[in-house]
């Protein structure tokens, strides 16, 4: 790093192989709770198989896993809970929001149901849909693995210090 | 120096028999101030653990292995289903059946069509009737599948799982075909359909459901009389014909205790009069007789589809009713007549005459109900749902105290707890 | 009232198949309770699908007792227990009870009316499976059960404020708590 802050020339060039090997060994927490999470399950198996992406190996523990798939519904009583498995996961950490219900509520405009996740932590790709097809949940992931390439993940960008989150 | 060798024999016989945790023999009876009172652990699992499907949270106190005592809590994806039947029409509240049994969503908007039929007296013409059964039968393979498959995931057997999913694909390429979805379908309309099934739609479902068949077969083979799959199943999580009926089981998790009840026999709907099925029953309750009970009931609705697939005629899909036909879009668009009615049948909802009823349907877990009070106009008044996982959920901490830990893991597997029918 | 026009065709199926099961029924209900009984809306003069038993608060978990266990009735599967809010009305909740027998395959409904701070004795001890559906009435209706053995929150937090399935709770009255439930001890003892 030179002097005025700014990255030097060895520092982005091991930054770039760090993301390249970073975007296709993604290792998803399969947050799912309700409807979604049948669908991440179909985008897991045989048929559409996201191991085709590098992002196949599911974790269940926090801290195994980079990548926070919230699949489905998250309500008041459960926005505690998902906020203590994101803030057990290791930096670099990313959050995908799957379907309607986790990137604003969705149909679910009620008491109960938190409107979407960004009001509890810092989301990178939102993938629409009512559960999203598989195909649009592959889509998501190929964004989210250009966005690790450049650093422009929230997580990489609070690294960098550009953001506070 | 003397040479020990370690041998079995060292090993007091009734090591077991000490109150050691870990130790399978619940029955001794332990002093609660003893050494071991203190090695009693609380464990608490879930909402986000692999094993609990979703989001259930079980929390145990485990002497060892054996869970001592426990509780269930749930309700981590409550979405005020039946606050917002009170508030939106009748029309709209068809996408919110869809997200109760998210594995058979088809069933859910059928008997939510037909709840709100009954109300109101509507009759629908033959087709539209057996286009539902085989939708229903074709979902209830579905939701099957997805229970023995997961459960045995949960117990270690992937490809079983792999197998059944494939077929899952292949059904909700025929679901997309129906209705341009895939899980959460919204095909019924109130009197009638979404659209006509397309040209041959029924011949594909009957390849389909042959194929299927043939693969359950297959999954026949590889699991059910597998050495490993019947120690982990037979004799665990056993729940016996009074404590199904003291904790309302119903569906295949009762009739594996040997409750000979299913309502498509037993309280006709549609034209299950008019097809040949069998009712499986088993006697034991445990989870190896739920897995049985599941795979039979695959073949026996693979085997409804094909004979509706037979029998089924051309005709008309929508209800001659006018009160809930939706107006054709060559109306709408060239009359004015037929544009004010479309705008108040989406903006106003049609009428439903004051009176309730509690209707029900064998759904794929169990007796699935709606109970409609409606007090006259477009909203209900109350709308309450029965979800069959409710039920059996409860029955888990009966169920498993006093056995072990992964043997609970088994018995949750088994009887199919779906979080979106359980917390509405 | 005019049955031809108000009451839908399709209720008439079941009264065709269970009329004269649930006339007797009814009649030996009214014999053996007499004005425990409050009234009974049966399906063709009432708007309803199956007859509905209105009893009096305080004898509810006897009638459920012998609709359970008499060989003339004999409903021993309890479908579900729910309740409505009839907001402007005294008493202002009905608590619902939906009964189906294995033997007839026939269903009955009971009805019992409650003032908004009242109780309704328990019925887990008919059937335990009734705790969990008490349980979800207290949460959404606070409708207290005497007797009950564990009577919580079930579907909201349990530092819920409210019961939101009540008429004058709003649609979007959203609660945000920042910690996780804590896993209670006491319930393990």
């Amino acid at each position: 790093m030179a002097k005025d802050g700014s990255t030097g020339y060895l520092t982005t060039r091991v930054d770039a192989v760090v993301n390249y090997f970073r975007k296709n060994s993604v290792w998803p927490l399969p947050f799912g709770t309700s409807c979604c999470g049948i669908e991440m399950m179909a985008t897991l198996c045989s048929d559409y198989d996201m191991s085709r992406f590098g992002a196949e190996v599911v974790r269940f523990s926090p801290r195994q896993s980079d990548l926070l798939i919230v699949a489905g519904i998250v309500n008041s009583k459960m926005a505690p809970v998902m906020r203590n498995v994101y803030d057990q996961m290791a930096d670099p950490k990313f959050v995908m929001s799957f379907g309607a219900c986790a990137s604003s509520g969705g149909i679910f405009n009620v008491y109960s149901v938190a409107q979407g996740i960004d009001t509890i932590l810092p989301v990178d790709i939102y993938v629409p849909g009512c559960p999203p097809a598989p195909e649009g949940v592959i889509n998501g992931l190929m964004r989210l693995q250009e966005m690790i390439q450049r650093g422009e993940t929230q997580s990489q960008r609070r690294e960098r210090g550009t953001i506070t989150i | 120096m003397e040479n020990k060798t370690f041998s079995v024999d060292q090993i007091p016989k009734d090591l077991l028999r000490q109150g050691i945790p870990g130790s399978y023999d619940v029955t001794v009876e332990h002093d609660p101030d003893d050494l071991w009172e203190e090695s009693r652990m609380i464990v608490n699992i879930g909402p986000t653990h692999p094993a609990m499907h979703g989001a259930l949270r079980l929390v145990a106190k485990l002497n060892g292995e054996v869970i001592e005592k426990s509780y269930a809590e749930f309700g981590y994806t409550h979405r005020a289903k039946e606050k917002l039947g009170e508030n939106r029409t009748y029309h709209q509240f068809i996408v919110y059946t869809d997200r109760l049994n998210y594995c058979s969503a088809l069933t859910n908007n059928m008997t939510y069509a037909m709840a709100v039929e009954r109300l109101m007296g509507v009759e629908l013409p033959m087709r539209a009737q057996w286009i539902r059964m085989m939708c229903c039968e074709i979902s209830r393979v579905i939701d099957h599948l997805i229970c023995v498959g997961i459960s045995a995931v949960d117990l270690g057997a992937f490809t079983f799982f792999l197998y059944g999913f494939h077929q899952r694909e292949e059904a909700y390429t025929l679901i997309e075909k129906l209705c341009g979805a895939r899980l959460t379908t919204s095909y019924c309309r109130i009197g009638g359909l979404m659209h006509d099934a397309p040209e041959g739609w029924e011949k594909e479902a009957k390849a389909w459901a042959k194929k299927t068949l043939k693969v359950i077969e297959e999954m026949d083979q590889l699991l059910t009389s597998n050495k490993i799959w019947c120690k982990r199943t037979v004799g665990v999580g056993v729940f016996n014909k009074e404590q199904c009926l003291e904790f309302s089981y119903s569906g295949p998790n009762a009739r594996a205790a040997g409750i000979d009840v299913d309502l498509r026999r037993d309280q006709p709907s549609m034209f299950y009069r008019d097809v040949q099925f069998d009712v499986p029953i088993a006697q034991n309750g445990d989870c190896y007789d739920r897995y049985l009970v599941r795979m039979e009931e695959i073949r026996q609705s693979l085997n409804i589809v094909i004979q509706c697939a037979e029998k089924i005629k051309k005709g008309p899909i929508w209800s001659e009713d006018k009160r809930t036909r939706i107006p054709d879009k060559e109306v709408v668009y060239n009359t004015m007549e037929g544009m004010i009615h479309h705008f108040k049948f989406f903006m106003e909802g049609f009428r439903v005459p004051a009176g309730e009823a509690y209707t029900t349907f064998e759904a794929s877990n169990g007796e699935l109900g709606f109970f409609i009070s409606s007090k006259g106009g477009s909203r209900s008044h109350r709308m309450r749902i029965r979800g069959p996982s409710v039920w059996h959920y409860q029955g888990l901490v009966p169920m498993v105290e006093g056995k072990l830990l992964g043997d609970m893991v088994a018995a949750l597997g088994s009887i199919n707890v779906i979080a979106g029918e359980l917390d509405r | 009232m005019d049955v031809r026009t108000n009451v839908p065709n399709l209720y008439g199926e079941h009264l065709q198949k269970f009329g004269d099961l649930w006339k007797t029924q009814v009649e030996s209900l009214r014999a053996r309770w007499g004005s425990k009984i409050e009234r009974v809306d049966f399906p063709g003069e009432a708007l309803t699908d199956v007859p509905v038993v209105w009893v009096l608060r305080s004898e509810i978990v006897e009638v459920l007792r012998f609709l359970k266990s008499d060989p003339g009735f004999e409903y021993n599967f309890l479908a579900d227990i729910t309740a409505t809010d009839e907001m402007p009305e005294r008493p202002r909740f009905v608590v619902v009870y939906q009964l189906f027998s294995h033997t007839r395959f026939n269903r009955i409904r009971l009805k019992v009316k409650v003032e908004d701070g009242e109780s309704v004795p328990t019925a887990v001890d008919v059937w335990p499976g009734a705790n969990w559906a008490e349980r979800e009435i207290w949460d959404m209706f606070g409708i207290k059960f005497d007797g009950h053995p564990d009577l919580r929150r079930i579907l909201m937090d349990e530092r819920w404020e409210g019961h939101p399935l009540r008429k004058d709770y709003p649609l979007r009255g959203y609660q945000i708590f920042p910690t996780p439930q804590v896993p209670n001890e006491d319930l393990l003892k």
